[in-house]
């Protein structure tokens, strides 16, 4: 029992440590592209947000868009919803708890790293 | 040889040194980028920030101008019983006006064309600015823009309605006010927040035109047209200048 105890606080002292001595670890490498990051910043602070919108608010092709959307999908940050407007396709997207989860860790270690250089 | 070892050593070194303070450069502003990236993201997909400057001062402009038409008329009309209910609080019953008189009056056709020319222009100076920084003018974000000020302002249209049936013209102004400044504060989340304070104005200048109820049409003029005017030159300084 208390060795689990141990080796449980152990645990959350090397991530607080890891977190503070090397941020660089904690940063998210599916983040490390402009593009998706644009995407789940705008799924942050959107219930949901369209194909189009999401083409417009970066500027790039469909295909591109496409490749990072899948890339994000794979991940399990973010959760597709095929519907129809009329005859229109209209997918939607929207963050899972676990992107939601993943972003603001990245933002922490990206706060962190600019704190540690200051 | 010690001292060329100790050359090696500190040549090693200069060069860690310069390979470290470029990595560490690099690395050092990638993250601020990343954020403002994020936050700037952020931004653009949540609130509407085509919102022209101009868009302010053209709509303060036309309420002027209309309110200038309303005083003219109303500087006319005032030996006539009929339009004296409108502006006496203490009208008596045969001199009321019925809705239908005052829907055809000449004031209401002022205020409608005020309004729509007024809506026209803003709409005209924020789809131009829209164009010049490349967002799109419809999508989630203008939608979302438009209801929040569409939910008060209707609201409020209905109760301005009731109001004129009932008599009760001295409120009509103090209403428009309040009613918009709820409208705008309540928009205030989904464009630039700087508008927040544009409709706290409007709220007070709205509750204090409720005991000055003869002078309306002033506190009117001064909501709509010279607030209108300050705020759009304000933004248009703040955020379109170049």
């Amino acid at each position: 029992m208390e060795q689990i105890r141990k080796r449980i606080s152990n645990k959350f002292l090397n991530q607080w440590f890891n977190l503070q001595m090397n941020p660089i670890q904690n940063l998210n490498k599916t983040f490390d592209n402009r593009i998706r990051l644009g995407i789940m910043s705008a799924l942050m602070v959107n219930d949901e947000i369209n194909f189009n919108e999401l083409k417009e608010l970066l500027q790039i092709t469909d295909g591109n868009l496409a490749s990072h959307i899948k890339g994000l999908e794979d991940a399990g940050y973010l959760k597709v919803q095929k519907g129809f407007i009329g005859k229109k396709t209209n997918t939607t997207y929207t963050a899972t708890k676990i992107g939601e989860r993943a972003f603001k860790q990245h933002i922490e270690a990206l706060e962190q790293m600019i704190s540690n250089t200051k | 040889m010690t001292i060329l070892k100790k050359n090696l050593a500190d040549n090693i070194k200069s060069f860690y040194f310069v390979f470290q303070s470029t990595f560490m450069n690099n690395i050092h502003q990638q993250p601020q980028q990343d954020l403002h990236h994020i936050k700037q993201m952020m931004e653009r997909s949540s609130r509407f920030i085509s919102l022209s400057g101009l868009s302010g001062i053209a709509a303060g402009i036309t309420a002027l101008v209309g309110a200038y038409f309303a005083n003219t008329v109303i500087s006319k009309a005032t030996q006539q019983p009929t339009h004296d209910a409108l502006y006496n609080r203490n009208a008596t019953p045969e001199n009321y006006l019925s809705l239908k008189d005052y829907m055809g009056s000449k004031l209401f056709f002022i205020a409608v064309v005020t309004f729509i020319i007024s809506v026209g222009l803003a709409f005209l100076f924020t789809y131009l600015r829209s164009k010049k920084t490349n967002t799109p003018i419809w999508g989630a974000s203008s939608k979302r823009l438009i209801i929040s000020v569409a939910v008060p302002m209707c609201a409020g249209g209905f109760y301005l309605l009731k109001l004129m049936e009932a008599q009760a013209f001295g409120l009509i102004a103090p209403g428009c006010l309040i009613f918009y400044g709820l409208a705008l504060v309540n928009a205030a989340k989904y464009t630039l927040g700087e508008i927040k304070y544009l409709g706290y104005l409007q709220i007070i200048l709205g509750i204090m035109a409720c005991w000055f109820t003869g002078y309306g049409l002033y506190f009117w003029a001064v909501g709509f047209g010279i607030l209108h005017i300050i705020y759009g030159i304000i933004m248009w300084n703040k955020y379109e200048r170049e």
